[in-house]
């Protein structure tokens, strides 16, 4: 695939697929403040995905909704850590720190992208993110020094996502090409400065960050390889969209 | 005689923030330019707020209304990241409609780095004084945070800086 479009098409997965996990917690936040925070953050990245679904359009691709609402998961580049079930608070919480801390680093170097429009868009999309980050290390930090049941299920769910955050970084064909081009970084780069970044945060609390060459890479999203739970999801998502594709809203 | 861009901006001053009607959104810093064609219609480039502001359909739709009362005979409206929105873009007059509506005012970054200092501050609109804290950083709506006043001890929400 063309880098320019394999690389959007990554960026955007992403920002959809989460943006709706994320809206799942409307209604079941475990406090009001956190069911606002959740479905706001939600509503950001579905902000975050129309601009580079646009991008997308713009360089010959269907149109927004069409990209979003009619692929099915092999077609999908998200991964694998957006579109897992929300399950417990904890681990939400948990994904939402890892995932959103590379995503801040990411869209702060690609406000530097070679690809003009790109790096507008990051332009915009890195000052929003900054309020997520912010979320984030204040909830990591408050529940990762309280009791010993917050911590324990903190560091359970900080074990359990971590290898699937380490798919974040998961490269494809392209990779040199985008490196070269000067459109992004680099994932391996990336991934050097998200360690550092959730590093800081985690020394802040009383949860312990395992060694990372020891883990297993959660791969394959990159590459269309997802989980049992991505293609219900996008049944669910697109449920109203199908009934006729259409239709003026 | 053809109509200028001033007069354009002036006449734009009646459309509000379809949420907080005490700002117009000229002062707001979502209009971003203004342009006056040959054949006497009229190009309005705006920019969200935040990416994922679901108001921005309402906000075209209200420039091309309102533009076209006054008898302009064709109105263009853009939605770009071109001169992406930062709320220093907001004017004095801005600031002092939102702290109206109870707001308060985000703090001026003035090309600075929005840290966590940033984020934090707030003035009380009530009270104006700063012995406030940061309560969560997502409100009723995404432009917007909740703030504690130690002083009033009462909530508050701020127009968020970014």
């Amino acid at each position: 695939m063309n880098p320019t479009l394999d690389l959007l098409y990554r960026l955007a997965d992403d920002q959809l697929i989460l943006g709706h996990r994320n809206s799942e917690w409307n209604g079941l936040g475990p406090i009001l403040e956190e069911d606002i925070a959740f479905s706001s953050m939600a509503q950001d990245k579905l902000g975050h995905a129309l601009q580079l679904y646009t991008l997308l359009h713009e360089l010959g691709e269907a149109e927004p909704d069409t990209v979003a609402f009619t692929r099915n998961a092999p077609q999908f580049h998200c991964c694998q850590l957006t579109e897992l079930p929300i399950g417990e608070y904890d681990f939400s919480l948990i994904r939402h720190f890892l995932f959103d801390h590379a995503e801040l680093l990411r869209f702060e170097a690609l406000a530097g992208s070679s690809y003009e429009p790109l790096a507008q868009v990051a332009r915009k999309v890195k000052g929003e993110l900054k309020y997520h980050v912010l979320h984030a290390n204040t909830w990591v930090k408050r529940l990762g020094s309280a009791t010993e049941e917050a911590i324990g299920r903190m560091q359970a769910a900080l074990e359990f996502t971590l290898p699937y955050a380490l798919g974040i970084f998961e490269t494809t064909d392209a990779e040199p090409d985008i490196i070269r081009s000067g459109l992004f970084i680099g994932e391996a780069e990336l991934q050097a400065r998200w360690e550092a970044s959730i590093g800081k945060v985690l020394a802040q609390t009383a949860l312990t960050l395992p060694d990372l060459r020891t883990l297993t890479p959660v791969g394959g999203g990159r590459r269309g390889q997802h989980t049992e739970y991505l293609q219900p999801l996008l049944d669910e998502m697109a449920e109203v969209f199908r009934l006729d594709p259409t239709a003026d809203w | 005689m053809p109509t200028t861009e001033a007069q354009i901006l002036d006449w734009l001053q009646a459309v509000t923030d379809p949420e907080i009607p005490t700002i117009s959104l000229v002062d707001l810093g979502v209009i971003r330019e203004v342009r006056v064609e040959d054949d006497g219609g009229v190009h309005v480039r705006l920019t969200p707020t935040f990416a994922g502001c679901p108001a921005m359909d309402y906000m075209r739709r209200d420039v091309e209304t309102t533009l076209l009362a006054h008898g302009i005979p064709r109105v263009t409206t853009e939605i770009s990241l071109r001169d992406p929105w930062t709320s220093d873009m907001v004017t004095d007059r801005g600031r002092e409609g939102l702290r109206r509506h109870g707001l308060a005012t985000p703090p001026k970054l003035n090309g600075g780095l929005l840290d966590l200092d940033i984020l934090e501050y707030a003035e009380c609109p009530r009270c104006h004084t700063t012995n406030t804290e940061l309560r969560t950083p997502f409100g009723a709506t995404l432009c917007r945070a909740v703030h504690y006043c130690h002083d009033c001890r009462q909530l508050f929400e701020q127009f968020k800086p970014i």
